[in-house]
């Protein structure tokens, strides 16, 4: 046995070897990095990593990014909370349908923050980490309502987003807006709702019960029970546990049983080696490739399991993995709506523009931030691209040529360069 | 321009081609033919469009909001229209118009957004799916029917819905469509990965739109309703206008809205009717106009309809099952399937559905389109008899 583990790792080493990340980046190569860890370079970012090698300017990029700080100030009257739920009721037909108003102009704020932290960013993986937990733990204000808690939940999203996602699971499961989301807040012993017990099964850690997630329907069931009483404070909207509310009774999820509660339950799935797998392949289709490597994908899960789910460990191991660096899979993913919008505004390196019109622009190509189209999320890859969203895509380009004054020859280039099937491609 | 001019325009080979298509209008197939699908986005309000005039419980459930029955355009002895529904009368009495009682889905999601997907997928209420019902029928065999144009059409801004995964494109107008698409280039090169390859089949496919609705708009006589409904009926029948003869295009869709009447519902719902009913109208006049009528099946759908109890604030919530209309020159005009009982609300208050809206796609699937309506609708759904055979 011993032996043999030995044998496999040597030659899994030399297997890496001889596929190994680059020593020295070729100009390509720095562009295919920073493409795929951020959003489209401008041709001084390409030349600050070029001849690095790529264990060196991943490390950096990773350090970096888990170091991100804002840019700009919050949107102070998002981050402010909505008057309290008794106010609502003494509120006029009128009073209330103004404070509605007030949250979706305020969830615009959000937005429009978060559009110009990607567009100024000088650690984009950061944004692209935060992005891609959006579209994972997918909420949308159109149910939530309160953008405050929209806020709470980017935030939470944001500081986990290359660190722990044991933690990030964990707040998740008992932040506000996925409470409302999933309908968690109104779950109690006599009536479990099943909803997110479903979805962070389902959608969050194992996968479809039948591509590999191993679960029942009895086991959602049973984790329904463990999360009744995981409520909201009606006042200042933060979570709060109601044990007259919660199921304190024997449960069995997944074979383990016990009085489990909602942490004993998340903790459950974590458990399962099929958790790892699931994010890593997900975390694989986002940066590396369409078809994950059922092996490769293994071994990933593996260390990111052993790392006790340090999401910056997996990201490392995929951004050195030899199918990141494979010429084959250059160029072979979609760039979503908002890598689009923000990649070419920071390629051109405009500035002060004008923040709405890119949050709108990106909502009709199919990526409306705040709002993923539902709990599973955007679909993304080729879902991105139909006759709609592709002619859109082409008049963007040409928008933002109209837009910018002077430079005539940079942006007939870009023009150029962005009517080209290659430019939807990252 | 007169129907005749517009026929001989034509020429000898489209001639044949419209005899063609009426020597096989009874057999069920989507060559020469269109499904409208119209969305009334929001959730509409089922019991003040089809009112149960004659129910006791609508009165005492409506209170504030019930459609007097003396203003209800009694069409029954039980139900009428609302009033501003006006326009779609002559289409009932020429009996080209059902109404369907009572159409929703076994545990109902009371989310727009999530019941709206179910609706377009035809999925389950516990099952996510990616493609829109008419993709499935494409596959089922609707798509070797004929050389569509495009398998699709939808009209407005707005994601595919029921036609997401179908070859279909989005417009406002075929003219702006078919500019917008003008310097799209073509590429010969074996695309190096299949999201390369997915980019050049959608050019590809909006390329081969752009020239099947290309050429001068057809001049109707019809005169359509101003505003935003009325300019997306005019863009439909443009579109049907200029398929004929031609490759063809099997689905169109629309929508009005937004339906979504929680506050001081009878005027917003009133305005939204008469837009519904006007501009419903004006396509069945304009479909007529080029002898295309026969050949067309309208069907409107939504979320889910109202609250059967109106809420505080002179409006009603989200509610469950809804009446809708089916309406076309082949169709078997009445009502169709059983009312819900107002007096038998499930235990969320709502209606409970009698025809799942399967039901209705399944016999368009198999009916309209001739194909197997298993794979349309994921299971087996008892057709409905909405059309002369």
């Amino acid at each position: 046995m011993k032996v043999s583990r030995f044998v496999a790792i040597g030659f899994a080493a030399i297997v890496c070897a001889s596929h190994a990340a680059p020593s020295r980046l070729d100009a390509d190569e720095a562009r295919h990095l920073l493409i795929r860890t951020g959003f489209a370079p401008t041709a001084a970012e390409i030349d600050a990593i070029t001849g690095r090698s790529a264990e060196q300017a991943v490390d950096d990029i990773i350090g970096a990014a888990k170091r991100a700080q804002f840019r700009h100030t919050l949107p102070q009257e998002a981050v402010a909370a909505p008057p309290a739920q008794r106010e609502v009721q003494a509120m006029s037909q009128g009073e209330r349908q103004m404070a509605r108003r007030d949250q979706i102009r305020e969830g615009i704020d959000i937005k429009e923050w978060w559009m110009r932290e990607m567009i100024e960013t000088p650690t984009p993986l950061a944004e692209r980490m935060t992005l891609f937990w959006h579209g994972h733990f997918a909420t949308s204000q159109q149910k939530v309502v309160r953008a405050d808690a929209m806020w709470r939940q980017q935030q939470l999203l944001r500081a986990s987003a290359l660190g722990s996602f044991r933690e990030m699971l964990h707040g998740v499961a008992r932040d506000p807006a996925m409470l409302v989301y999933l309908d968690g807040a109104r779950s109690r012993k006599e009536a479990p709702n099943e909803n997110f017990a479903r979805e962070v099964m389902e959608l969050f850690t194992l996968g479809e019960a039948t591509q590999g997630g191993g679960y029942t329907e009895q086991d959602i069931r049973e984790a329904a029970r463990a999360f009744t009483g995981w409520s909201l404070e009606r006042d200042d909207f933060s979570f709060r546990f109601r044990p007259a509310l919660h199921d304190f009774g024997p449960k069995t999820v997944l074979g383990k049983s016990g009085d489990l509660d909602g942490d004993q339950v998340l903790d459950i799935l974590l458990d399962q080696p099929q958790a790892a797998r699931f994010i890593v392949e997900k975390l694989w289709v986002e940066f590396v490739s369409p078809t994950p490597d059922p092996r490769e994908v293994e071994s990933i899960a593996q260390r990111f399991r052993a790392s006790n789910y340090d999401i910056a460990v997996a990201m490392r191991e995929l951004l050195l993995s030899r199918d990141f660096w494979d010429v084959a899979n250059r160029n072979s993913l979609v760039k979503s709506p908002v890598e689009l919008v923000v990649g070419a505004v920071r390629e051109l390196g405009v500035r002060n523009l004008d923040l709405k019109p890119l949050v709108q622009k990106s909502a009709q190509l199919g990526q409306n931030l705040l709002a993923p189209p539902n709990v599973k999320g955007w679909p993304g890859y080729t879902e991105w691209i139909n006759a709609t969203t592709l002619l859109e895509r082409r008049r963007f380009a040409d928008q933002l040529v109209a837009y910018m004054p002077g430079d005539t020859q940079r942006m007939s280039a870009f023009r150029q360069a962005a009517m080209e099937p290659g430019y939807q491609l990252k | 321009m007169k129907r005749r001019d517009f026929i001989r325009g034509f020429g000898a080979g489209a001639m044949l081609t419209l005899a063609g298509l009426h020597a096989h209008a009874s057999s069920a197939s989507a060559s020469g033919r269109v499904l409208v699908l119209v969305e009334l986005k929001g959730g509409n309000d089922g019991l003040n469009t089809v009112v149960p005039y004659a129910d006791p419980m609508y009165t005492q459930l409506r209170g504030s909001i019930a459609v007097p029955a003396s203003d209800v355009l009694k069409i029954d002895s039980r139900f009428g229209l609302h009033p501003e529904l006006a326009a779609l009368v002559p289409t009932w009495e020429a009996n080209q118009l059902a109404i369907v009682h009572g159409v929703g889905y076994p545990q109902p999601n009371l989310s727009h957004f999530r019941s709206i997907e179910i609706w377009e997928t035809a999925s389950r209420a516990d099952e996510y799916l990616h493609d829109g019902w008419v993709s499935r029928a494409m596959h089922a065999g609707v798509a070797k029917q004929a050389a569509f144009t495009t398998e699709g059409v939808r009209i407005g801004a707005g994601s595919y819905g029921p036609l997401a995964g179908c070859r279909a494109v989005t417009l406002n107008s075929p003219e702006a469509f078919v500019k917008g698409a003008a310097n799209l280039p073509m590429h010969d090169d074996a695309p190096a990965n299949a999201a390369l390859a997915h980019i050049l089949r959608v050019e590809h496919d909006v390329t081969q739109a752009a020239n099947g609705l290309r050429g001068d708009a057809y001049a109707f006589t019809t005169a359509f309703p101003d505003g935003g409904f009325g300019n997306a009926v005019r863009a439909a029948a443009q579109v049907i206008a200029s398929q004929r003869g031609r490759g063809g295009v099997p689905v169109v869709v629309l929508s009005l809205g937004s339906f979504d009447t929680h506050q001081n519902q009878p005027g917003t719902h009133a305005n939204l009717l008469r837009q519904l009913g006007q501009g419903l109208a004006a396509l069945r006049s304009s479909l007529v106009e080029i002898g295309a009528w026969d050949q067309a099946l309208v069907m409107t759908f939504s979320e889910f309809g109202r609250r059967a109890r109106q809420n505080q604030s002179n409006g009603t919530d989200h509610g469950t099952a809804s009446a809708h209309f089916v309406m076309g020159g082949a169709v078997r005009g009445g009502f169709m399937g059983r009312a819900p009982d107002l007096a038998r609300l499930d235990a969320e208050q709502n209606l409970v559905y009698t025809t799942d809206f399967r039901q209705i796609y399944a016999t368009v699937a198999r009916d309209w389109w001739g194909v197997k309506p298993d794979s349309v609708v994921r299971g087996e759904f008892e057709a409905l008899k909405l059309l002369r055979t």
